[in-house]
């Protein structure tokens, strides 16, 4: 235990937040420790990208406190401003503009921080420097809106999706960036409902559903918490609908069994007893197995067992 | 919880930032985002030929349509050398001198207007069709020239002064209407576009969580305004006056005046016209419904006295109208400030009305 316990960057208390028809956000409180990669994660439509803007101080909230860098939106925005960097889910730069034309742009925004050049050479993306917006690919793109929320040297980094919609090469390329940008201290607020990039960047995170916060620690913590570690998923084919779920339950390090669509998963603490069990009860029950997989548990599996719905169901 | 020191506290980082040292002047947001705004206006093939090269090929294509021709020379017909002889002396005639069945000829087929042959006694006689004008005129013009070669006097001496000197042609009413058509045209599509797609495209929302002072976001659009106005006035006014003689009589400062504040009043119609727009097709349709009333009402290619008084108060009152008015007052007649002060008093009342009304309305999102 350290003596005295560091500030939180943002701390977020009873945020609130409806829009016409539906409650955004119901009630959230969040604290971000100072220098930590923290991460929102929750399926399309659970609040995260409303929860940013509110702390980004780009929407106000109906109720509720945010203070961010111990200031507050009302009375400091200009000089909270000076801190951030942010990046907005699917900004579209201007494409007849080239990339280093648009830093250049966002440089002059702020008092200090890394020049247009050395931006392009945080990202990497050098050879691309006199390219305009419009000729870059999806990466690339998402590579220059990461070097806009730099140039002013921030203390707090908002990143809100930074990899949907890219190809695994482009997400892994990116990932590495914002690992470096880790260090020295900066506070990274991330969105993401991608469980893998969770689990790689962020110390600790908050799973989100329907605007409110259902799980809170760290990758490992949440996983150890929730379920078992390990995932065993088969498939029963077409005599699915006669299997006996409740004799599976029975297995020995068996946690958790849920059926949908043909498609068994289970929770499992001890994978060396329950797979030879697994495949001797339904030898039993006369079912033949079509497709066997195992996995280590991740938060995937975690929102899929407090929610019963998967991520990315939609 | 030991984990937590090792990570440097806010204050920590805070003490490392660096005191800001001062921007040159092309570091400033306001010059950086004045010259993207210009960077992106000429990197935009569209925009420049409607700004640049559609005026001017409306003006040389209306211009050479309108123009004043010289009166026409009629062709006639004769048949005897001393007729011949005494026609010459008209400039307006073409004489042919043909023999009898050929003439006839020619004169049945309307190759030439009239015929003159020699009558019994030395007298004269035209032949000709009295329902086609071009037969009437060169029947008179026939006529004086051979009693004025025959020796008669007019009793009332009489001179001709010619109005063709530029100023009163219609290209000279053609180009102040473009110019004002132009400035309406480039600043509210310059304006409202851009805003509208910028918008469209989350680069506003992108912008204002910057420490971007708003204002100087709309001041960049009034500069790159200023500096292309420059250029597309210069165009016009010097196709007009290199190609057609097209005069400025008033002062160029006066006219610079008018440009300017009709540009800035267009533009603050402009961003009214985008304050709220979401997508490229409404706004479109909303600058469209704003601008065709006034193409056609303003006066810029015939007189908006045409329409009937009723409706005058109200097409004097429009924008266009007051900044296409203040333009032909000023190229030709070269009225000054003071005298165009009626128009100046719409735009600024237009400018004033839409600005505030746009600053209320807009939506950065």
């Amino acid at each position: 235990m350290s003596a005295v316990a560091p500030k939180p960057a943002l701390r977020v208390t009873g945020l609130r937040k409806a829009y016409q028809d539906v409650v955004a956000v119901n009630g959230l409180d969040l604290e971000v420790r100072a220098g930590e990669c923290f991460g929102l994660l929750g399926p399309n439509g659970a609040g995260k990208t409303t929860t940013v803007e509110i702390c980004e101080g780009l929407t106000a909230p109906d109720s509720g406190e945010v203070e961010l860098l111990g200031m507050h939106w009302k009375t400091d925005a200009d000089q909270l401003r000076q801190r951030l960097g942010i990046q907005l889910q699917d900004t579209q730069l201007s494409e007849k503009l080239t990339v280093f034309e648009t830093l250049r742009l966002f440089r002059s925004f702020f008092d200090q921080g890394p020049g247009a050049a050395e931006a392009i050479a945080l990202v990497q993306l050098e050879e691309k420097k006199n390219s305009r917006v419009g000729n870059l690919s999806g990466g690339q793109k998402q590579r220059l809106a990461l070097a806009c929320a730099l140039v002013g040297d921030p203390d707090f980094l908002f990143l809100d999706e930074p990899t949907t919609g890219l190809d695994p090469q482009a997400r892994r390329q990116l990932w590495d960036l914002i690992e470096q940008f880790k260090s020295s201290g900066r506070t990274i607020l991330l969105t993401t409902h991608y469980m893998d990039e969770a689990e790689r960047l962020c110390e600790r995170v908050a799973i989100m559903d329907n605007g409110k916060q259902i799980a809170l620690g760290s990758p490992r913590e949440l996983i150890a918490s929730t379920c078992a570690e390990h995932m065993v998923a088969f498939s029963a084919g077409a005599k699915s609908n006669v299997l006996d779920v409740p004799a599976l339950r029975q297995i020995e390090g068996v946690r958790e069994v849920r059926s949908e669509n043909g498609t068994v998963e289970m929770q499992v603490t001890e994978l060396h007893l329950a797979v030879p069990a697994l495949l001797a009860e339904l030898s039993r029950q006369n079912i033949p197995l079509t497709e066997l997989s195992t996995h280590s548990a991740t938060l995937e599996d975690v929102f899929v067992s407090l929610t019963g719905r998967h991520l990315r169901d939609e | 919880m030991s984990e937590t020191t090792a990570i440097p506290d806010l204050q920590v980082r805070a003490a490392e930032r660096k005191a800001p040292r001062g921007k040159t002047f092309a570091e400033h947001p306001l010059v950086q985002l004045t010259v993207v705004r210009f960077l992106e206006t000429l990197r935009e093939p569209e925009a420049l030929f409607w700004i640049f090269a559609f005026p001017i090929l409306l003006a040389g294509g209306l211009g050479i349509a309108f123009r004043n021709r010289p009166a026409e020379v009629l062709k006639i017909a004769t048949v005897t050398p001393e007729i011949t002889q005494s026609l010459q002396k008209e400039k307006l005639l073409a004489v042919q001198q043909l023999d009898l069945p050929s003439a006839e000829e020619a004169l049945r087929t309307g190759k030439v207007a009239l015929l003159v042959v020699a009558g019994a006694n030395g007298a004269i006689v035209y032949r000709y069709d009295d329902t086609n004008p071009e037969g009437r005129t060169a029947r008179m013009l026939a006529d004086r020239a051979v009693q004025q070669a025959a020796g008669r006097v007019d009793p009332v001496s009489t001179s001709d002064v010619l109005m063709r000197e530029p100023g009163s042609r219609y290209i000279d009413f053609l180009i102040p209407g473009l110019l004002g058509m132009n400035l309406m045209g480039s600043a509210i599509w310059g304006m409202g576009f851009t805003v509208v797609d910028a918008r469209r495209k989350k680069l506003l929302k992108r912008l204002i969580a910057t420490p971007m002072p708003k204002q100087y976001f709309l001041l960049s659009y009034v500069l790159s305004r200023i500096l292309m106005l420059v250029a597309e006035v210069g165009i016009v006014l010097g196709f007009g006056a290199l190609i057609f003689h097209v005069p400025v009589r008033g002062s160029l400062l006066s006219l610079a005046v008018v440009c300017l504040l009709g540009s800035l009043t267009f533009s603050a119609l402009g961003l009214l016209l985008a304050s709220r727009a979401k997508t490229i097709e409404a706004a479109s349709g909303l600058m469209n419904a704003v601008m065709l009333p006034m193409w056609i009402a303003s006066g810029v290619f015939f007189s908006a006295q045409r329409f009937p008084d009723v409706v005058q108060p109200i097409i004097r009152a429009l924008p266009l109208t007051a900044a296409i008015d203040a333009l032909r007052a000023n190229m030709l007649q070269g009225a000054n400030l003071v005298q165009l002060m009626p128009q100046l008093a719409v735009l600024v009342s237009w400018l004033l009305i839409c600005f505030v009304l746009a600053l209320k309305l807009f939506r950065w999102r």
